[in-house]
């Protein structure tokens, strides 16, 4: 394969558009005629509505409309995708018990922030002012916050029509765990808890609602991820073909899994655009309901028990967990679930591994996959572990992880996983090499020796991307694409995948390049419109690459195919004589301009006999296996004694994502995907009051990473390719996320650990910290 | 997402100060606008009438006081940014400077001002804490005059100040002498920057010994304050880690202590020492560097 291109560190041709203010999100979409909706969002966490006075809001000047429940009454089917289940179950995430859930509060409220009414207004200042003169009565019902506390008998409920909290009990065995528990020199056991994270995009969402009569055509511009995904969703719930729907996602500015399907505003702007037609209708969220709305990610608490041998082995894994789904959960955080239960066994060959996963509806906002989904929370729980093994086992915490790598691949787990291809000692001795181990800790003990507080931490980790076979999603989990070259050689390529920052559009034009023989410059990606491409699965789960990319490199086979019988026949010979070089087609001494090809083809002359005219080829391309990646990542931390406050000092990086398109994007990906793991380990959480309120709305309080306190990152990659496409490319974009936190957290822990610490949860406020010293060494 | 209300832009102070004696309560001043709108966007403020100081002259320099000495006086429009670069401000109190150049991040300080920052009153901003250290006075205009207010004072609670409804902050003074032994430390929220403790210390050194000395916190309390009890205990003392360390236990006790999710009181009250007892060493340290 020609990978002249691919594998080259090409700067993001999306950059320029992105740098200069010249890109168009969907606030920057200009409409002559358009109204601006505005959502009334209950105060309560919990709590009945008992009426909605909305007269005085509708007599206000500008209005167009004021909207609740009753008006969407027989105008809105439901979200969940036409012909899968609502939850998946098998091998898609455990099937749950999901209530309804109506786009505008149906007589009860069941977080603070959900939608109760919908204002339709000629300015977005109008709607904010009917929306304070709409009068609702509220009777306040007890709320289930705490997920554990919500399974016990007796406990509030999140939603008054169900018995119980549950929303679902999910189970993975294999091996037998009992007689590995039973065998076990030693039981490591750590409770853990991860704290619900905001995704956080740059770009809160929105959406642009347009309903042409004459047409019957719903078009709607919105903030997503996968806009295949939604418009499925926007015509079953409108009772429409899916010819009827567009969906289009102009520039988006990040997402992080928040902008995975429909949401309830957009079903509300979906309805509405037919009752106000022809007037499109924007809907642009503010960022404190951008905190309080989309889904948070990795509330979970749980145990994990190591069965381990007195040398370091690791007999058997136990883990249950607790998740928090808030007040609805949708299949995005299932997947997690499922996920996370995949990965029980980490990096490391265990041959026993038991699962039990609880997932509990509370009054908060819904939960969802946030980049890393599952497989954050699990990596985080065994690396935990693994560290309080070595501590308990007087071990190296390197050589018991070491210990413990799978030997051969394909691997297949006792949690069920089956990992493709992979080579752990490789990237952890090339982690231990680029921080240089033996200085570090030598380092680390001298200014122990002088009273500090320092520690290294480290965590190797496997993610589970690509998704994926489509016999393991609801929605299938392939990916489309098309690529076409014009009569003057011009290339389009056209994907399913909706890169919103990761700059698949370069990675795509390299693929494509390296297949037609141009630049990638010449290479034009369109994505993210329903109208554009046939279908599409969309971007998350660091698939973009590997199931995307792999689409758009077949389809360009197909057209370079296409061109070599072309060339072959105005050359004499049979297509598989004919080589493609640069921009010629050349067989011996003879040889004719990709130009020329393109011409011959468009002109529909000359051509083999039977051969269409044309060069246009589409793919959908199903991967043949979820894809692997793994490596290792070394922090280097120190505590202020005095404060508590941790600083990071060093942080090292050996990831391997198999075959990289354009490693530049790889490392981008684990730069950010580190300091998000980061954040999720010293700042991030979503803090509820007692009454269910959020505290951290907005970001005076919610705390994200900033370069002002994070360390230098130094990162390098392996490439250890997958079989489970052509590039031999696993996925890139979450494995940051996942590997940081671990890392993070060894580290302080690491660093308190000659006070006699054992386990800290994140995120490792100051003040936490500060306490432990307090007790552990006084005032 | 602001509510309607009457913009105005008036020529002169005395128009200005006529717009707030006719409006009253009704009327909000509009210097760089980092507090006032975001709680405009927010519904948090709703003034019907919007007085923005931007044509107003005279309150966009930073001006040497008449009577000599090293004071200064700072208009009421000067951003944190031409604090932070002004020669004036580096030469005379390089604190001043250094705390204005800390202050949120580079568009922030761009528009930001020190009068409007104090009017604003945030418990948790960090110029309080310096200003109280340096002995700095607002000056306050209105139709019935001028007075001068000293921050302390000027900052009676959490987004409340002394100011009367038709007065305006016309500058801040800042009237020396200023010390070189002078440092600013602070723990900051992760999220917005501001300060969970900040304590501001400006010594007279005469060699090791603190002949005067001055501590402002911010950030702990409703109010910034002057820690008098640690500023007694050094007074006139040696600045030894040891007396340092003693002087500033327990300096906020007494007081009732912020507490929220970012800090707890108790937390705070260390971190308040702890940040005094930085800023007085630090202190202490560059006025013996440059001695």
């Amino acid at each position: 394969m020609v990978r002249k291109h691919a594998g080259q560190p090409l700067r993001r041709l999306e950059d320029p558009r992105l740098l200069t203010g010249a890109a168009r999100y969907v606030d920057d979409l200009r409409f002559a005629d358009l109204l601006h909706v505005d959502f009334l969002r209950s105060p309560h966490a919990h709590a009945l509505i008992k009426s909605i006075d909305a007269a005085a809001a509708r007599a206000l000047p500008g209005v167009a409309g004021v909207f609740t429940h009753e008006d969407l009454r027989g105008r809105w089917g439901g979200f969940p995708v036409p012909g899968a289940p609502p939850a998946g179950g098998g091998d898609g995430g455990p099937a749950a018990k999901d209530p309804p859930r109506p786009p505008l509060a149906d007589g009860e409220v069941c977080y603070a922030g959900q939608p109760v009414a919908a204002v339709a207004a000629e300015s977005s200042e109008v709607a904010r002012d009917a929306l304070e003169l709409i009068d609702v009565r509220y009777e306040p019902l007890p709320a289930a916050l705490d997920a554990a506390a919500a399974l016990e008998a007796g406990a509030p409920r999140a939603h008054a029509s169900l018995p119980d909290n549950v929303a679902f009990r999910w189970e993975r065995k294999g091996g037998d765990t009992e007689e590995a528990f039973r065998k076990a020199d030693r039981v490591v056991r750590v409770e853990i808890r991860t704290e619900r994270v905001v995704p956080c995009p740059l770009e809160p969402r929105g959406a642009v609602a347009r309903w042409l009569p004459g047409e019957d055509e719903l078009t709607v511009w919105t903030s997503t991820q996968s806009p295949h995904l939604v418009r499925a969703q926007l015509a079953h719930g409108l009772g429409l073909p899916e010819s009827r729907v567009r969906v289009a996602a102009p520039e988006v500015g990040g997402a992080f899994g928040s902008k995975l399907g429909a949401c309830a505003e957009e079903a509300v702007l979906a309805v509405l655009a037919r009752l106000l037609a022809p007037r499109p209708l924007k809907w642009i969220e503010a960022r404190r309901e951008s905190m309080a709305s989309p889904p948070h990610g990795r509330g979970q608490r749980g145990a994990l028990e190591l069965a381990l041998r007195s040398d370091g082995k690791v007999l058997g894994v136990r883990y249950e967990a607790v998740l928090d789904l808030g007040a609805w959960s949708g299949p995005s955080a299932h997947l997690a679930a499922a996920l996370a239960g995949s990965m029980a066994c980490g990096a490391y060959a265990v041959p026993a591994a038991s699962v039990a996963v609880a997932g509990v509806l509370t009054n908060k906002a819904p939960a969802g996959g946030c980049r890393g989904a599952g497989r954050a929370e699990m990596a985080y729980a065994i690396e935990r572990a693994m560290d309080l093994a070595a501590a308990e086992l007087e071990l190296d915490p390197v050589e018991v992880r070491r210990a413990n790598f799978p030997r051969s691949f394909p691997h297949g787990t006792a949690a069920g996983a089956v990992y493709d291809s992979g080579d752990y000692a490789k990237t952890l001795d090339r982690v231990l090499e680029l921080c240089d181990m033996p200085r570090l800790r030598a380092e680390r003990d001298a200014r122990r020796r002088r009273g500090e507080l320092v520690g290294i931490g480290l965590a190797t980790y496997v993610d589970l991307c690509g998704p994926g076979p489509s016999r393991a999603l609801a929605a299938g989990g392939w990916e489309a694409a098309a690529v076409r070259v014009g009569p003057a050689g011009a290339v389009d390529v056209f994907t399913g995948a909706c890169p919103h920052g990761q700059g698949q559009e370069t990675a795509f034009a390299q693929l494509a390049a390296d297949r037609l023989g141009v630049s990638p410059e010449d290479v034009r990606v369109h994505r993210g419109d329903t109208a554009l491409v046939a279908g599409g699965g969309g971007t998350f789960g660091s698939r973009g690459t590997a199931v995307g990319g792999s689409a758009v490199h077949e389809a360009a086979r197909r057209v370079e195919a296409k061109m070599r019988r072309i060339a072959g026949a105005a050359l004499g010979v049979p297509a598989e004589y004919v080589e493609h070089a640069g921009r010629r087609f050349v067989a011996g001494a003879r040889s004719i301009a990709y130009e020329e090809v393109c011409h011959r083809a468009h002109r529909g002359v000359e051509l083999p006999e039977g051969l269409e005219p044309g060069l246009e080829a589409a793919c959908a391309f199903e991967p043949r296996s979820f894809t692997f990646p793994f490596g290792a990542h070394v922090c280097l931390a120190s505590v202020d004694r005095e404060t508590g406050e941790p600083r990071l000092e060093g942080y090292w990086a050996a990831d391997d994502c198999g075959r990289a398109v354009n490693p530049l994007l790889a490392e981008g990906q684990a730069h950010g995907g580190i300091v998000q793991g980061i954040g999720q380990a010293l700042l991030e959480r979503a803090a509820y009051d007692e009454a269910g309120q959020l505290l951290t709305g907005g970001f005076l309080d919610y705390a994200l990473p900033r370069a002002r306190g994070l360390p230098w990152l130094r990162c390098d990659r392996t490439e250890t390719p997958t079989g489970a496409n052509p590039l031999g490319a696993k996925g890139a974009g979450e494995a940051g996320a996942i590997a940081a936190t671990p890392a993070v957290v060894n580290a302080v822990v690491d660093a308190l650990s000659i006070l006699g610490v054992r386990h800290l949860d994140p995120p490792l406020l100051p003040e936490r910290i500060w306490r432990v010293l307090r007790e552990r060494s006084g005032p | 997402m602001i509510p309607a209300l009457e913009y105005r832009t008036p020529e002169s102070l005395e128009e200005a100060l006529d717009l707030l004696e006719r409006h009253g309560e009704e009327a909000k001043v509009l210097a760089g606008g980092h507090g006032l709108i975001p709680a405009l966007k927010l519904r948090l403020a709703a003034p019907r009438v919007l007085v923005d100081l931007r044509r107003v002259p005279g309150l966009s320099s930073i001006e040497p006081l008449p009577e000599g000495g090293d004071g200064f006086v700072v208009g009421a429009l000067v951003t944190h940014r031409e604090i932070e670069v002004s020669p004036l401000v580096r030469a005379r109190c390089p604190l001043l400077a250094e705390v204005a150049g800390a202050i949120g991040d580079a568009q922030v300080r761009n528009f930001g001002t020190l009068a409007g920052s104090l009017c604003h009153a945030d418990p948790a901003a960090d110029y309080p804490a310096v200003l109280l250290a340096l002995d700095a006075e607002a000056v306050v205009a209105s139709r019935r005059g001028e007075r001068r207010v000293s921050a302390g004072e000027l900052v009676q609670g959490v987004f409340e100040t002394a100011l009367e409804p038709d007065e305006i902050v016309r500058s801040v003074r800042f009237p020396g002498p200023h010390f070189a032994a002078a440092a600013y430390s602070k723990a900051r929220q992760a999220a917005s920057g501001f300060a969970l403790a900040g304590a501001a210390a400006h010594l007279k050194l005469d060699g090791r010994r603190a002949t005067d000395i001055a501590v402002g916190i911010t950030g702990v309390a409703a109010r910034p304050f002057r820690a008098a009890g640690v500023e007694d205990a050094l007074r006139g003392q040696e600045l030894s880690p040891e007396a340092v360390e003693a002087a500033v236990r327990g300096l906020a006790a007494g007081r009732e202590l912020t507490s929220d999710i970012h800090a707890s009181a108790e937390y705070r009250a260390r971190l308040a020492e702890v940040h005094a007892k930085r800023a007085i060493l630090r202190a202490a340290e560059r006025g013996s560097a440059g001695a």
